[in-house]
């Protein structure tokens, strides 16, 4: 187990270089300049200079890369060019703003998506069934900027129910989960954001589930005399590795925060941030927001690959 | 039966506590929440950037410049008027010395006075990167802004000299720009820009109170403000960003914000309907083309004039709701440099025979645009209009689309690195001479020099423009500028099609504002009255 642990540990590393490398190219290939956004359209080639050096783009690209790296290793992602703030406290603000989100749409979409896909899978072909999956179908298909413009409509516009942006009066720095004011800024976004996972959660416990159902060993379950409920506990069992991996993966999504959402709901987390800089070609943001996510990502399923391997021992391949 | 009435308990248990909530709470402070199109808090270092925005609501709320705006007035385009300076002029001796009088008693918020050695610190700020106030990033701004600057010099307590590289009867403009920041306090944070953000000082109308990076500014209110008439009718100012229009009307319409800027023509109705106040007015923004007069179709001025001619810029009016006056020159009609330009109207039939006459038929062409940016308006659906009406004519029209930043780039290079395009699609503020209209004709400012993106060029603008630096008799000289500008629009410098007219919405509660016809206005006079009323 340990050793497998430590070899899928080994394997993240180049992978986050990998990824690293990768972001700082992909910057530089978008058309724009990040100078543009401090400059006034006509500024003079003596002034451009003067900035590219004091923000250190004036040497070549692969030792931008390398200083960066360097300091990114000691936890210092630069400076924002937009606001001259350090990159690692603005991306770490907006990540914990996103992680509201997401962990509370994650246990939203898994909680109702398990028991929903339980239940299409047990009644299989039946009513039940068809609801569960039409819904999902809807829940993966429809647009879900579309679905948060029209529930603000709906519950901030007309019914003025629930706030329709921001993260409370008062900004995120004073938000609290405790706090009924500003919980309820969370509750549209992650309602919308759920949304995605939700279907596609769904669709794979019913599958994974009606799988194992029709496997032979349900029927020698059966056999011996086991009730319907402990049939389906030895199914659930069986199944709940795919889930868990699709639903880590879905997880990793959601920490990368959606641009779409967080825009919707002018939410200040990572999806807004990097809007923000992608704009304004604020390159520092860019790299440390993308590298932060990236390893979040790589982070996601190192942990779902161990929960896994906990859950299904056949899994344990060291 | 037993469940449903449990489920129903339960969903009034949830109605019952979102309406509790709901009710606010006794505000002693009234507050006026404004959203802005910005995606982030303007600097609030004293140069503010996101574009005339950071001016509007950061800049000219902390700080004054040493002339203002006056925004007082909705009829007319808005003037400067003295701020932290009583009066200028030119040293009668010496054509390259302005003289600012400065006004006495004035003090920072931080208590520092204000005086003729603050000027100086200000000035060499944006203009000497060897000292200790230099920043770089505002320094680039102001650089590219006023280029003209060679030193400054205290007179007295009460008075400075800023003096002039050449000879700029146009100079003074420029410090309407230039905030004045505290000296004091800037010392007081190590001289380091990062930790003046967090406490900055001017002598404006609103004192800084505290932030949230990219959620929210707050300021409150200066009672000790020198302007008394602009001592803000509120307490507490707080500016949000909120870079999505639909976003924007949203909040308005619950509630969570009292003022936004620029709602979508398509939400408008329905704001209306709900009782919010959509205000417009003309202000000095020209949304048009600059064209490409070495490379291409654009160089014959037959074609330009044919493309101009075949614009409706009426049906442009009706597909944006109204909200635009229609553009037939670089100012506004309401300008005091507008004069009597020749006026391009509807007549399809003569663009068609213009372009048969330059021997252009089919004309083709290709345009740089955006998806958005600031101060155009709705580019994808306007562009796609001028297209099919430019086809209508005769040209064959081919859109380049890029986002705002990519736009940018090719402006700025110029047609020399960008030969394959015809037209840029920027628009433009033009509320000084420099920046909105001689720009875009001088010689010397053939890009990536300057602003004149296609290069164009005349003889006479060349000569009248050099003469306007040099004449310091302001009706002559703005005779002059009319000049100029109604030569531009002789030679068809450009595809004129709109002027904006900046349409903002307020809630009902609020009183008391005028939208002057400018890229600035005054919050100060806003009254918020309590919700409950």
């Amino acid at each position: 187990m340990w050793l497998y642990v430590a070899r899928r540990i080994l394997y993240a590393v180049p992978i986050a270089l990998g990824v690293t490398a990768f972001c700082f190219a992909l910057v530089y290939l978008a058309p724009g300049n990040p100078l543009q956004l401090l400059l006034p359209p006509d500024a003079s080639a003596e002034v451009i200079e003067l900035i590219k050096k004091t923000y250190g783009f004036d040497k070549p690209i692969p030792v931008q890369y390398a200083i960066w790296l360097g300091r990114a290793l000691t936890g210092d992602l630069g400076v924002s060019i937009a606001t001259n703030r350090p990159v690692t406290g603005e991306v770490l603000g907006a990540l914990s703003n996103t992680v509201i989100l997401s962990v509370a749409a994650v246990i939203l979409a898994f909680s109702l998506a398990f028991t929903l896909g339980l239940l299409a899978a047990w009644f299989n072909g039946r009513w039940v069934d068809r609801l569960v999956t039409g819904f999902s179908i809807v829940g993966v298909s429809v647009p879900n900027y579309w679905l948060g413009m029209v529930l603000i409509i709906v519950f901030a516009v007309n019914m003025n129910w629930l706030p329709a942006t921001g993260m409370g009066s008062k900004g995120s720095e004073s938000f609290r989960l405790t706090d009924w004011e500003q919980l309820r800024h969370a509750i549209l976004p992650v309602v919308t954001m759920s949304m995605i996972p939700l279907g596609i959660i769904m669709r794979t416990t019913r599958s994974a589930v009606s799988e194992v159902l029709n496997h032979d060993f349900v029927q020698t379950l059966r056999a011996k005399g086991l009730g319907e409920f402990a049939v389906l506990r030895h199914a659930v069992r069986n199944a709940l590795p795919a889930v868990l991996a699709v639903m880590g993966l879905q997880f990793g999504y959601l920490m990368g925060g959606s641009i779409l959402i967080e825009t919707i709901f002018t939410w200040p987390g990572t999806g807004f941030l990097l809007n923000k800089a992608i704009l304004t070609r604020d390159i520092p943001v860019l790299q440390g927001t993308i590298l932060v996510l990236a390893l979040i990502f790589v982070a996601t399923n190192l942990a779902v690959d161990l929960i896994q391997t906990a859950v299904d021992p056949r899994i344990k391949r060291a | 039966m037993k469940t449903s009435f449990k489920w129903l308990a339960a969903a009034g248990l949830v109605m019952g506590l979102a309406a509790t909530a709901a009710v606010p709470s006794a505000h002693a402070e009234s507050v006026l929440r404004v959203a802005m199109t910005a995606g982030d808090i303007p600097d609030v270092t004293g140069q503010p950037d996101q574009g005339f925005e950071g001016y509007r609501f950061v800049g000219y709320s902390i700080y004054d410049a040493l002339i203002n705006w006056d925004l007082t007035k909705s009829d007319r385009e808005a003037t400067l008027k003295p701020g932290l300076a009583t009066k200028w002029s030119i040293d009668p001796a010496d054509t390259k010395r302005w003289i600012f009088e400065l006004r006495k008693g004035i003090t920072f918020h931080d208590g520092c006075p204000f005086n003729a050695d603050t000027v100086v610190w200000n000035v060499k700020r944006l203009t000497d990167n060897t000292v200790p106030q230099f920043v770089a990033k505002q320094f680039a701004a102001m650089r590219t802004r006023t280029v003209n600057i060679a030193g400054v010099e205290k007179i007295d307590d009460g008075k400075v000299a800023i003096i002039m590289k050449e000879p700029d009867s146009l100079f003074y403009i420029q410090m309407s720009f230039w905030m004045m920041v505290s000296n004091c306090q800037f010392e007081k944070a190590g001289n380091d820009n990062g930790k003046y953000a967090l406490m900055p000082s001017g002598t404006g109308p609103y004192k800084f109170d505290k932030f949230v990076p990219r959620e929210r500014l707050e300021l409150v209110r200066n009672a000790d403000y020198w302007d008394t008439p602009r001592i803000p009718k509120h307490d507490r100012l707080v500016l949000i960003p909120m870079p999505e229009a639909t976003t924007r009307a949203a909040a308005l319409l619950a509630g969570q914000v009292d003022l936004v800027e620029a709602p979508s023509p398509d939400t408008v109705p329905r704001l209306k309907q709900s009782g919010m106040m959509v205000l417009t007015n003309a202000y000095p923004h020209n949304w048009a083309y600059q064209l490409n007069f070495v490379e291409g179709p654009f160089k014959d001025k037959r074609v330009r004039q044919a493309a101009n001619y075949a614009l409706n810029r009426a049906d442009m009016k009706e597909m944006l709701g109204g909200f635009m006056i229609e553009g037939y020159a670089t100012v506004p009609p309401n300008s005091a440099w507008y004069g009597k330009p020749v006026k391009y109207e509807y007549d399809p039939k003569k663009a068609t025979a213009l372009l048969k006459q330059a021997g252009c038929y089919p004309c083709d062409v290709t345009f740089a645009i955006s998806t958005s940016g600031s101060g155009q308006m709705q580019p994808l659906p306007m562009n796609e209009l001028v297209k099919a009406q430019l086809e209508e004519a005769g040209f064959k029209v081919k859109l380049e689309v890029m986002d705002w930043n990519a736009l940018l780039d090719v402006t700025f290079k110029g047609r020399e690195k960008f030969p394959q395009y015809h037209a840029v699609n920027v628009s433009r503020a033009t509320q000084d001479p420099f920046s909105g209209i001689f720009r875009f004709a001088m010689k010397s400012q053939n890009a990536p020099a300057g602003g004149n993106w296609g290069w164009y060029y005349n003889a006479e603008v060349e000569d009248l423009i050099k003469k306007i630096y040099t004449t310091f008799d302001e009706t002559q000289r703005d005779k002059m500028i009319v000049k100029v500008h109604e030569i531009m629009n002789d030679d068809a410098a450009m595809i004129w099609v709109a002027h904006d007219v900046n349409p903002r919405a307020l809630s009902p509660k609020l009183k008391g504002f005028v939208q002057a016809q400018s890229w600035f206005q005054d919050l100060t006079p806003i009254v918020v009255e309590d919700k409950t009323n």
